[in-house]
């Protein structure tokens, strides 16, 4: 029988030798799977990267379906979201299922990093990991804010010429260069439409790309942990880290009890506040854009809302613009700001889990001004936590080179 | 064979074929800019547009469009334009002395070719939203009739001169404007006091 097989060319070891030979599937699979070596210490902060990769794969599914039925023109944009809403079987469904989405995201990403910054996982060696996050991070930026423009309702429109202005405070070059955004002189049906085009192709393609670097990158160092030790620091004698389970199927296991845990909270928005009070889609975009009039109140989606609170903040055009990008921007180099010799939270001293909750309270009531009119008490309030916000980066190489810290273990330990 | 390969000859192939290879991506790129920029019929939807005036009251202000953007063209009344000069202290930029934001002959204290007509883009210099007019003078002490951005709380006063102390840097822009008859305004094309 062998010897008949190798005559017609059935190969020993089956098919997937047969794949292997000619791609490095199996390979792959253990390399980034089956023999991918996690802390065995992980806990519920270590699931929203997966849930982030869950909400993508939702919003790109949701997307394709959208864009099957929605017009990217001025004329037809607003009635064709209408009409998926009221016409499209299950339309209502895969809309608020996109723009539900779209929050969730935020959440899931901001938690994440907050993840990082807990245990000290952009520090050396996961510099990169980072830096990479950040671009993930501004990639959404852009693909949530030319999300925001496609179903031209006032708030779209208003939120879409405020941000664009802000390109306009770039001396000399500016207001070329808010030319080129839009295409017109104002937002147009020119500016929708090529706004869906970067919507649909570009930030997605680029988005899925750098996950993918971003996960590469991730597996090359290997995850970090709530202690903040490196495993691959004791390896049994297999060459397997002491303190790492297999990503499949321990890890995997573990996540998909996050997954049904945050799609209950994910439907439980679709179905029965899929506007969240006016915080996830706004209550001014139920009216279609009118060029005439400026809504009462102009407020971008909440996630956006606490670089806008700073932007706000500043009584000066360009300095406004430039503060914003720099509170958008300076996160990146926290690994290179933080001079604290251990990584996680747990060994730290006062002093930087005084400045961190500093930074995450600054962060949340910037967020809130974010959304209250700009005036009296609020504009203060929004200096004084901006101001909050800027020490906890540039006051970062002094404090946590000072900051006490108690000794790391050389495992990973256990808590209940 | 192998060791008397010529590397700086090399190096120097290698370098010129990716400085030219980099030259014809660069050519190649433009028009894929150029594509961004406003299209032939964007710029024949930007001409310019004719406003009779000679209906409007005094007091009353009209919106017209302009290359998609709001117009403000305001018949100000007697009581109006007396108020103009008291509030030089106020404001940031009260000769209009800022090039740009207004035509050669807007440079003046009511800011028009003819002091009762104002014409303004009605866009915040700040971020580009539309400003409400308010001309009624209060509620508030410091109110003296204008425009009010709601979104972040910019201030113009009735001839679109900004306040000091706002998130505005400049006055509201008066667009290229003429007259072309005694009531009738062309907004766009050639300006002059013709």
């Amino acid at each position: 029988m062998a010897r008949i097989e190798s005559e017609i060319g059935v190969p020993k070891g089956g098919f997937m030798k047969w794949v292997d030979d000619r791609f490095p599937w199996t390979e792959t699979m253990k390399y980034h799977i089956t023999e991918y070596y996690a802390s065995k210490n992980f806990n519920w902060w270590y699931i929203f990267g997966v849930l982030a990769m869950v909400v993508l794969v939702i919003q790109l599914l949701t997307g394709i379906f959208l864009t099957m039925n929605y017009k990217p023109s001025a004329e037809e944009a607003f009635a064709s979201v209408e009409y998926i809403m009221r016409d499209v079987e299950w339309g209502w469904l895969i809309r608020y299922m996109h723009s539900t989405g779209a929050s969730f995201f935020f959440i899931v990403v901001y938690l994440h990093m907050f993840r990082a910054m807990l245990y000290g996982s952009y520090k050396k060696p996961r510099e990169l990991i980072w830096v990479i996050g950040m671009l993930i991070f501004f990639a959404l930026f852009a693909e949530a804010f030319a999300g925001y423009l496609l179903p031209w309702g006032q708030m779209s429109y208003w939120g879409a010429q405020v941000i664009i202005s802000l390109f306009g405070a770039i001396p000399a070059v500016g207001e070329t260069l808010v030319e080129y955004i839009r295409g017109d002189y104002s937002i147009s049906d020119i500016t929708l439409n090529r706004f869906f085009a970067l919507h649909v192709i570009l930030i997605p393609i680029a988005l899925i790309a750098l996950v993918f670097v971003h996960i590469v990158a991730l597996h090359h160092v290997g995850s970090n942990n709530p202690d903040g030790v490196e495993i691959k620091d004791h390896k049994g004698p297999d060459g397997v880290p002491l303190d790492g389970v297999a990503f499949h199927p321990y890890h995997t296991t573990k996540d998909l009890v996050g997954i049904v845990v945050f799609l209950m909270l994910f439907c439980a928005v679709v179905f029965f506040a899929p506007d969240m009070g006016g915080y996830f889609l706004e209550h001014a975009n139920f009216e279609a854009a009118n060029m005439m009039a400026t809504p009462e109140h102009i407020a971008p989606v909440w996630y956006f809302t606490p670089f806008y609170a700073i932007l706000r903040a500043v009584p000066d055009k360009l300095s406004g613009a430039f503060l914003m990008a720099m509170s958008v921007f300076l996160p990146v180099l926290l690994p290179w700001l933080d001079r604290s010799r251990v990584k996680s939270i747990r060994y730290r001293g006062w002093i930087y889990k005084f400045a961190l909750s500093t930074f995450v309270v600054s962060f949340m009531t910037l967020g809130w001004l974010g959304l209250q009119p700009a005036e009296g008490l609020y504009v203060m309030l929004a200096r004084i936590f901006s101001i909050l916000y800027f020490a906890f980066f540039l006051l970062m190489p002094y404090y946590t080179a000072i900051d006490k810290t108690r000794p790391v273990p050389e495992r990973v330990t256990y808590h209940g | 064979m192998t060791d008397d390969v010529d590397q700086k000859r090399r190096h120097f192939l290698t370098v010129a074929t990716a400085v030219t290879g980099g030259v014809g991506i660069a050519f190649a790129v433009v028009p894929f800019i150029a594509s961004l920029k406003p299209s032939a019929r964007a710029q024949a939807l930007g001409a310019p547009v004719e406003v009779p005036v000679g209906t409007l009251e005094p007091g009353e202000m009209i919106r017209v469009m302009w290359r998609g953007r709001v117009v403000f063209v305001l018949r100000r009344n007697e009581e109006m334009l007396s108020r103009l000069p008291q509030l030089s202290d106020l404001l940031a930029d009260p000769e209009s002395a800022k090039e740009d934001q207004q035509p050669g002959f807007a440079v003046n204290e009511h800011r028009s070719i003819k002091p009762e007509f104002l014409v303004v883009e009605g866009a915040c210099t700040h971020l580009g939203c539309a400003p409400i007019a308010q001309f009624e003078v209060g509620p508030a002490d410091d109110w003296f009739g204008g425009f009010f951005c709601p979104c972040h709380g910019s201030r113009f006063d009735l001839a679109g001169r900004v306040y000091k102390g706002v998130p505005a840097p400049d006055n509201m822009r008066v667009p290229p404007y003429r007259f072309i008859r005694e009531d009738v305004i062309m907004i766009g094309g050639e300006s002059g006091a013709a």
